[in-house]
Order: structure tokens, then sequence, then C-alpha cells
């Protein structure tokens, strides 16, 4: 199957003379110009000027120079892989050692950076990595798009399998995550991840109602984690009401904001609706950061109320009157129950998250929901409201966000509008992505490598925007539907797997 | 409730001084006609005549500028579907249609769309979510009959073995079909087709023109067919409306209408020996190798 564009990225067989000749211009050319401007410097020493030379440098740049100009006629006949080869090895050593050059000027890797210009260095590797992407990008449209397919449904296979395969670690899983508070190894800093990740784990099945089941791409998701967040905080500072009598407010208010949100949204599509939905998470923010006398502003709202064991504190000291945690249970206190409850609670929210989009998929409104990400203009012709379908899958989505807010806020014991950045948006969207859209235990894969990982790794934390920039671009050009994404239809006539033979009669 | 009124008899779809207006383009000028219960009536025409956009006004998806499109109702009396929202039309009036490019949802499965087509009742039946996520007795016997109804449609369109495919990866005769049965699962009164024979090889259109009999004879509804075949119009049809440039040039049955000369020159063209230019004239004698 050899399509025209795949004809235009065939290897030409190369003129070796002419290659030579190419080179050889090259390395006189660079090696003229170099010679006076690089070889001689002058330096100043005790008693004038004295001449430095740097032969060195100006070998390095011819060859350097003659390297790039071979990879870029190679890469004009089409000759992809030495390129790739050969420009991504450079780069790639360049690059450790640009990075060993930052982490310790003097006495790491960076010692061995070949050229002395910092500047030089850098636009060096600059350049050989637009060679090798171009080599890649080149590369990959000229193997025969079969391949892409073949891949994909490879994948696809796969995702099913781990699917599948979900049914029975799942639940180990799920031991695993019931147990985790009570294993050896499990002390203050392993349950704050722990909490973390659960926490994005739910946020990421919440924002997959909307992006994974109703493939409306929601860039300002934060922003009904914020109103959970404050309705929280503040119902309960005002108004001095406890942690589960707000819980259903903050997710009644979240989802009427996600509604408010939908409205004005309902016609956009794609792109457009992603720019509505980010400037809404940014106006949330601004709001929250500006109405100073309901919000604090900038300030904050600090004294959230932690919560309670159905009434019961986690404190070492009641105040009088009144029992607590370990005082009714007749046990030593220990700062760490306050963090085991909280892991309990996340956990059971996520799991209810869980459970509801489960079951919710195979419901009508879930239906719908996919059959809206499918052609909104085949759903009105067989009578789906669009209209409703569309603020069902915002209000429920944001419900979800506004339970995780509250979370927040009462494990925070502080919140202010900035915990509820456009990053976090960003994150949570990336855990769907890269997880797969609609994919339950991709999601779980997903926080646990991009929010786990970064926080065991402290050391790395500088580099994790760059890994996920990466990451995501990785997976926009090599599966763009995200690593574990795969439907099984919500309904099967034959459960057991296809009938035998095909009838045709 | 103004869209009711009851005033039975008379055909199941009448269209009366129908016109549409896209800024300057006149897509359909003045066209009245009706169709009847329990008759195939065919809409045919050349490339750009408005028959697509006659589907449209009638689904709810263009509001007509001028017009009145009344619908006969046998439970409900007369609709007048120009004043209804698009959404409402299948399942109020029961209008179903399929078109022209099939739009299914192609990565949900067979089965899964024909039960979509039944999404009202099945919402109705799941309390709106509520008896549904509860897993309540109620909700799960609508499901099963919504499974009954379609397993019905998957059998006359021969789609049963194939029902837990993803609709996207059917052949393309499948995704025809799949789409009339989809329609079809709404339990329409009127189904309106557009070119459901395009693409299909001749085994496959007599088998489509079975079908769409089938559905005429035993299920008593109201057929609409948009069709350039017509090897499939002359068949099946028992009325047939011919638009040309988004005006009514003739009506009549198939056997009227295959010897009407304005159709024939709406079709053929005017038949005037043009000269060639010479430069073209020149190209075909000497065609470049
Ligand atoms: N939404 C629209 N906006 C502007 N012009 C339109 C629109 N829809 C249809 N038209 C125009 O109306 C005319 C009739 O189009 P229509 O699609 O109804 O033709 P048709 O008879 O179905 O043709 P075909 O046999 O090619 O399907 C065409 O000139 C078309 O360009
Ligand atoms: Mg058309």
């Amino acid at each position: 199957m050899a399509t025209p564009s795949s004809e235009e990225f065939k290897a030409r067989p190369l003129n070796l003379p002419a290659l030579f000749k190419e080179a050889g211009y090259v390395a006189v050319v660079v090696f003229g110009l170099t010679i006076g401007l690089v070889g001689f410097k002058t330096e100043d020493v005790p008693g004038g000027l004295d001449i430095v030379t740097r032969f060195g440098q100006v070998i390095l740049a011819t060859v350097v120079a003659v390297a790039g100009r071979v990879g870029f006629v190679l890469l004009r006949e089409r000759h992809f892989i030495p390129v790739l080869i050969g420009a991504g090895a450079f780069s790639a050593a360049m690059l450790v050692l640009l990075i060993g050059n930052i982490v310790d000027a003097d006495q790491g890797v960076g010692r061995f950076l070949p050229f002395e210009s910092l500047v030089v260095n850098w636009l060096i590797t600059l350049f050989a990595l637009i060679l090798a992407g171009r080599a890649a990008w080149f590369w990959s449209r000229a193997r025969p798009s079969q391949v892409a397919v073949d891949r994909e449904a490879a994948m696809d296979r796969f995702s099913a399998q781990v699917q599948r395969a979900a049914k029975y670690f799942g639940p180990l899983m799920l031991g695993v995550a019931i147990m985790l508070p009570f294993l050896p190894v499990a002390d203050r800093r392993l349950l704050d991840v722990a909490i973390l990740v659960v926490t994005y784990i739910m946020l990421g099945w919440g924002l997959n109602i909307v992006v994974g089941l109703a493939g409306l791409l929601d860039l300002g998701y934060v922003a009904f984690y914020a109103v959970g967040a404050y309705s929280y905080a503040l119902l309960a500072t005002y108004f001095d009401l406890g942690f589960w009598t707000c819980l259903p407010f903050a997710g009644i208010m979240a989802a009427f904001a996600g509604i408010l949100l939908g409205f004005p949204v309902l016609r956009l599509r794609g792109d457009y609706l992603a720019i509505v939905t980010l400037g809404f998470g940014e106006m949330v923010r601004v709001i929250l950061l500006n109405w100073y006398e309901f919000t604090k502003g900038p300030d904050g709202i600090s004294g959230i109320p932690r919560p309670t064991f159905f009434g019961l504190p986690f404190t070492r000291r009641p105040p009088e009157g009144t029992e607590s945690f370990h005082e009714f249970f007749g046990l030593t206190y220990s700062p760490l129950d306050r963090i085991i409850f909280l892991y309990y609670l996340i956990l059971a929210m996520a799991l209810v998250t869980n459970f509801f989009t489960l079951r919710i998929r195979k419901l009508p409104v879930g239906r719908a929901w996919e059959a809206l990400r499918e052609d909104e203009t085949a759903c009105r012709s067989i009578g789906i409201n669009p209209r409703n379908t569309k603020l069902t899958a915002f209000s429920i989505g944001a419900m979800f966000g506004g339970f995780g807010g509250s979370f927040f806020a009462t494990r925070q014991g502080f919140i202010s509008p900035e915990s509820f950045t456009f990053i976090e948006s960003a994150i949570i969207l990336a855990i769907v992505v890269l997880g797969g859209f609609g994919s339950q235990i991709g999601v779980v894969l997903a926080a646990i490598l991009l929010i786990g990982l970064p926080e065991f790794f402290r050391e790395l934390q500088q580099y994790r925007m760059l890994a996920f920039g990466a990451a995501m671009v990785t997976i926009m050009v090599w599966r763009p539907s995200g690593l574990l994404a795969h439907r099984e239809p919500t309904i099967r006539l034959y459960p057991d797997g296809p009938p035998e033979k095909e009838g045709e009669s | 409730m103004n869209a009711l009124s009851h005033d039975h008899g008379g055909p199941l779809i009448s269209v009366d001084h129908l016109t549409m207006r896209f800024g300057g383009l006149v897509a359909i000028d003045d066209v009245s006609f009706s169709g009847d219960n329990c008759e195939i009536t065919a809409i045919i025409g050349p490339n750009g005549a408005g028959k697509t956009t006659v589907f449209n006004c009638l689904t709810g998806f263009y509001k007509p500028t001028v017009g009145r499109l009344t619908l006969n109702h046998p439970a409900k009396g007369a609709l007048l579907l120009e004043r209804m929202e698009g959404y409402q039309i299948p399942q109020r009036a029961g209008v179903a249609r399929t078109f022209q490019n099939i739009r299914l949802f192609p990565a949900m499965s067979v089965l899964e769309n024909l039960i979509l087509a039944q999404h009202n009742d099945l919402m109705r039946a799941s309390g709106f979510s509520v008896a549904g996520l509860l897993g309540m007795r109620r909700y799960r016997d609508a499901e099963n009959k919504a499974v009954e109804r379609a397993k019905y449609w998957l059998d006359r369109t021969r789609l049963t073995t194939r029902a837990d495919w993803d609709a996207g990866n059917l052949p393309y005769g499948d995704q025809r079909r799949l789409e009339i049965a989809r329609a079809m699962c709404i339990r329409p009164v009127l189904l309106c087709l557009d070119e459901p024979a395009a693409g299909l090889n001749p085994k496959e259109s007599a088998e489509l023109n079975q079908l769409l009999r089938y559905i005429r004879d035993e299920h008593q509804i109201g057929l609409l067919l948009i069709e350039h075949d017509m090897s499939v119009v002359m068949e099946i049809s028992d009325r047939i409306i011919v638009l040309d440039y988004g005006r009514k040039i003739a009506a009549g049955t198939p056997d009227e209408i295959k010897n009407n000369p304005d159709v024939i020159r709406a079709y053929l063209g005017e038949t005037e020996d043009e000269a060639l230019p010479e430069v073209v004239a020149q190209d075909l004698e000497h065609p470049v190798s």
C-alpha cells in the first residue's frame, strides 16, 4: 500500500563524491572563518597582552559543522535512520553534559562540554535536536501507515486485557490500599503521599466523566475543586457547620457552578470549549482573590474545622464536656490517627466516584454522554436532548470536583486562591489523558506515575514539568487516546464471546 | 401544546408552501407535497435540488423560512413540525431519519446504537438515573425490552451476529442497514431515508428494497425516500416527487414520472449540441500520455 506520501519519503541513493565535496567545502569555510576568530585569543597577562591559541576549538567546530552538514544532506536524501541515531545520540550526550553543568558547574560532567562558550554548546545541542526531530518526524511518516494501525490495534487489545485483568487485580489493589496504614512501611510521609495520590485519582475519575465519557474538553476543572473547597470553608467558618453537613452542600454548589459554566458553552466544541473552560477556571480564581470581604482574598481562610469521626474529634485534649476519638475507643492518643482517618475518607470518596461512574456508564444518561461525544447531530436525530445531556455531564463531573475540594479544605485546614491555579487543572487533565480517556484503571496508574513518583523523588522535583511536557507530547504522537484507552461496550448481546459462525443467509 | 390540534384524516405528512432560504440562495422554493401512510414516497432530483434540505426542515434541523409541515399522527392527531425543537421531533412526532453520509456512533457497539435510539423511554424507566443507579427492577425490565426490540431489528437487517461489534468497524453496507435499524427502534410513524442505496452493490440494494417494503407493509408506516438509484426508486416507490433547483417540477406514479419530459430534461440537461472550444477539442484529439 504505497501512498503518494510514503513515496515521497523513500530513501534516494547517495552520491558519495558530491557528499565528500560538500563536506570538504564546509570544512574549508568553517576552518577559514574560525582559525582567525576563534583560534587566537588575546588575554590580559601581567605586563601586557598575550595571545592564546585555541586550535582544539577550531578543529571541534570544523568537525561539528561537517557532521551537521552531512546530517543535513542525508536528511535531504531521505536517509533518516543514521541521522536519527547520530543526532539523537549527540544531543542526548550534550544534554546530559549541559544538565550536569547546571547541577554542578565545576566538578560534574559539565567539565567535558566540547566548547568553551556555554551559548555555543546550547546552540549546537538545539541544532542536533532539531535535526533528530526532523529525522524522527520524516521516519514516522515514511513507514506505511499500516504500522500505526497495527500498533493501535495491539495497544487496544493490550488495554482490553488490562481492563479484564483489572477485575482481579483491582480488588487486590483495593486490598492493599485498605491495608496500607497498617503495613510496616506506613509512616507519616507515605500516608501523606497516598492521600495526595488518591485525591488526584478521585479528581481524575470525576473529570473522566466530562472529558472521557462526554468528550467535553474541560481545562477549568480546578474551578469546581475551588468552589467545593470554599463552600465548605465558608459554611464551616461562618455558620459553624461540620464536615459531614457541608459535604453535600459543597457538591451541590459545585454542580451548580458546573451548570453555570455549561450554559454559555453549550454550542462550543473542541478547542473553543477548552479555551472558555480555561477562562472560567481563571475567573473563579480571580473572583476568590478579589472578593475580599467574603473570601478574605489572598489571605485565604484559616481555621477550617478538621473532620470528625461522626462527631468525635481527633485531638489530644478535647474541649470540656466532649470526648475525642481515642478516648471514646480507649486508645492511646496518636497524631497519626487523624492522617489515617483522612486517608480512609478520601479512599471512600474515590471509591464512591468510581462506583458511580462505572454504574452510570451503563445507564441511559451515561450512554447518551458517550453518544454525544461521538456525534451530536445523530443524537438529535434519535431524540436525545443535547442540552440537558451536556449539562448533566458538566454538573455531575463538577460535583465530584466539589467533593474533592471539600476534602482538600478539611485536610489542609487552610485554603487560599493560590491552591487553585490553572496548573492544577492541567495536572488533572494530564492524568486523564495519559491514563486513557474513559479508562478507570488508567487514571489510577497515571496518578501514581505523575503524582506519587515525583513526591518520592524530591530531587527531581524541578524537572517534573519537563517530564510532564515530554510525556504529554509523546502520548499525543504515539497514542492520542491515552495509554490504556479501551472502550468496553456497556451491554453485550453475547457476553461470552461472539457466536461461532457468521450467519450469511 | 400549540403544536397539537385534532383533525384526523388527510395524508400522513403534508408539506405546504415550504420555502427555505440561505442568505440569497433559495434552496427550496414554494414546494408542496404530501406522503401517505403505508406508502413509499420518493423524492428525486439532480444534485443540489434541495432534497436533503426538505428532510432537514422536516426533522427540525432547519427552521423553514416559510411553510407549514403537518404530521397527522395516528395517535396524537395533527402536529406542526416546524414549531417543534429538533430533538423533540423523533420522540414526540415519531419522525425518524437517516443521513446521506451515515451518522452512527462509531465507537459504540451495534447493540448500543440501537438501545440509544430508545433513550427517552429508558431514561424515564430509569427514574432519571436514580432507579437505575439503585439497580431497581423497573429499569432492568425496561432495558430487557429495549434489547428485545433491538434484537428484532438486528434480525431484520441481518446484523445479529455482529451485535457486539463497534459500529464504525462494520462494512459500509452494514452501516447503512444499521442506520435504518436505529431509526426504526424509535418506533416512528414516518421514516425519512436520505439515499439509503448510495454505495451499495446490486445485491445489497435488492435486499434494501425488500427491507423497505417489509417496513411499509408490516409496520404500516409512511416512508419518504431520497434516492438517486433509479432501480430502487422505480421498483418500490408508490409515488414520486421530482425537485429541480428547489422547485417541484413533477409528481406522480413511477410510470408517469418515467415519461415526463420535464423530468427527462432536468436529468439530462438541455440537449443542444454545443461547439467545444478549440483548445478543448484539440486536447480530446491528442490526449496527454
Ligand atoms: N446550511 C446551508 N447553508 C447554505 N446553503 C445550503 C445549506 N444547506 C444546503 N444548502 C444549499 O442548498 C442547496 C440544496 O442542497 P441539498 O443538500 O438539499 O441538495 P440535495 O438535493 O440533497 O443534493 P444531493 O443530491 O447532492 O444530496 C444546495 O445548493 C446547497 O448548497
Ligand atoms: Mg442530499
